[in-house]
């Protein structure tokens, strides 16, 4: 028998142990599964509490009165869900409040038990919620496949795509129709944001053709002996106008040359994007500073710069694709949140690493490594 | 006193929100903006737009939908709309079709981004009684 942990949340201690009661020896079985789900059953009192016991230990089913002395049933289920525990949640309400309990569906709850409920009933809930939790880990397990992370990729860069055409096209019909007057200056702004989201639109094109050939795969691929050192430069050059624009130093530190078989293709762009973010995310007047140097096992490329810094919550999630950061600080610089991704691609197809540290308003650094003796010959 | 009443503009694409406000103006609106969720938040603690226009996909995918609920709950006489560039066509799908979910999101309309600003017009009128 595999068992299942219920976490009971109520405040009446009545209705907490009326439920352990009914559940205490309850099973659920599967016609094709040879085990049947038991139930072990902890209680809270209040939200607070039971967040603390999500928290420490592993629950499967939480079942969750609205009505609770501190936090509402409402916000726990929103902290649930936003912790991404892999639990499912029942709310308990009382009929009265129906609305609440679509609103709680919404929120992620999967269903809900009107109170007063019979036995009957909350073991047909329980019942009815076992499987669903039982085929979700399953179905999990299945669908992360290929194909639907393609097809999820695809669906947000076509609203990516969109978002950019539909300002452009915005911006066109007031000027067509002179809605802001008929003196050109009077459209100044937006000519120039109209530009600055084709500029955008055009490193998200790229970002993608980057990807795409990292996708086709080693085929493709161009490995022999490079300079990394001149990688670097061409990377730096490249760069130099957006720093320029900012007055930004960009300051080196390596060798005059340093052979190593590579892609010098996939060097570039791992310098282009930490040295384009460096700059980007700098503020007027900053420095970035690009060293690379070897040790023992790793060629290291460390991208340092003076600007507005990551905070620690937000730096776990900075390599997924399409992740961009958004507050005040940065709301007026664009991309695409593609750079990282696809830079943290390449280094592991050198079996490499990159890693952040960053502190808000003082700066960030990017520091890659990428061994030696597990390059592919 | 100031007779023109005010329109709350929430979206993290800039040049939506240069967009709109710029004919909500147009049409003699005040407008108040907020770059997502937590922005605009922070704007209702302290402020009663007549009316607000909010995008759907900002710091989450359901953001417009998260925020036009808590502005519902506090100010249940304001009416929301739900501009969206999310159409079935992308693959994202968030079909609110459904009675029930229309009650739980409570926005007064959902329409798509790109509409024409005669229509956006009409709607905002309709809504404010005007
Ligand atoms: N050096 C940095 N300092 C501060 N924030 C950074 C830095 N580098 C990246 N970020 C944050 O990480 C996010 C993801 O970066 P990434 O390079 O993947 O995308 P992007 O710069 O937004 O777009 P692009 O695809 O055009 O590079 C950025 O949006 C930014 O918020
Ligand atoms: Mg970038």
């Amino acid at each position: 028998m595999s068992d299942l942990k219920v976490l009971i949340v109520d405040d009446e201690p009545g209705i907490r142990s009326g439920i352990s009661r009914i559940l205490r020896n309850y099973r659920v079985g599967y016609p094709f599964l040879e085990e049947d789900f038991g139930f072990t059953l902890t209680e809270a009192e209040t939200g607070e509490i039971a967040l603390e016991i999500l928290e420490k230990q592993e629950i499967d089913i939480v079942l969750l009165d609205n009505k609770l002395p501190g936090m509402e049933g409402i916000d726990v289920l929103e902290q649930i869900n936003k912790r991404n525990y892999d639990t499912a949640v029942m709310m308990i309400t009382s009929y009265a409040s129906l609305e609440l309990a679509v609103t709680a569906t919404k929120r992620g709850a999967y269903n809900f038990v009107p109170k007063p409920f019979t036995p009957e009933e909350l073991r047909g809930a329980i019942e009815s919620i076992t499987k669903h939790l039982f085929l979700k880990r399953m179905t999990k397990k299945m669908s992360e496949t290929a194909r639907q992370i393609r097809f999820q990729f695809l669906s947000v860069l076509s609203h990516e795509l969109k978002s950019p055409i539909n300002a452009i096209e915005g911006y066109l019909k007031i000027m067509q129709e002179k809605q802001a007057g008929t003196s050109i200056d009077d459209y100044m702004h937006m000519i120039n944001r109209s530009i600055e989201r084709i500029t955008g639109m055009r490193s998200l094109i790229m970002d993608m053709l980057d990807l795409t050939r990292i996708e086709n795969g080693t085929k493709s691929r161009n490995l022999k002996e490079v300079d990394i050192i001149e990688c670097t430069k061409m990377a730096i050059s490249s760069m130099e106008p957006m720093a320029i624009q900012k007055n930004i130093k960009i300051l080196t530190a390596f060798p005059e040359s340093l052979i190593l078989t590579a892609d010098s293709n996939e060097v570039e762009i791992i310098c282009n994007n930490l040295i384009s973010n460096a700059i980007k995310y700098n503020r007027d007047n900053g420095t970035v500073t690009v060293s690379i140097f070897t040790d023992k096992t790793n060629l290291n490329i460390i991208v340092e710069d003076t600007g507005i810094g990551i905070n620690a919550e937000e730096q776990e999630f900075l390599f997924q694709e399409f992740m961009r950061i958004k507050n005040k600080k940065t709301q007026n610089i664009s991309g695409s949140g593609l750079g990282l991704s696809i830079v943290k691609k390449i280094i592991e197809l050198y079996n490499g690493t990159i890693t952040v540290e960053s502190q808000p308003d003082v700066g960030t650094k990017f520091i890659v490594k990428i061994p030696f003796k597990a390059q592919p010959a | 006193m100031n007779s023109k009443k005010t329109i709350l503009i929430v979206d993290d694409d800039i040049d939506f929100r240069n967009q709109i406000k710029f004919y909500c103006e147009k049409f003699g609106y005040e407008t108040i903006t907020a770059n997502g969720e937590i922005e605009a938040i922070e704007v209702i603690k302290t402020k009663k737009p007549d009316l607000a226009i909010i995008d759907l996909m900002m710091e989450k995918d359901d953001s417009g939908f998260i925020l036009s609920y808590k502005i519902k709950q506090k100010y249940p006489d304001v009416p929301v709309i739900i501009a969206t560039a999310v159409t079935s066509e992308t693959g994202l799908i968030f079909g609110v079709e459904s009675h029930e979910e229309q009650q739980w999101i409570k926005a007064d309309l959902i329409m798509e981004k790109g509409v024409r600003p005669d229509q956006l017009q009409r709607e905002i009128k309709r809504l404010l009684k005007e």
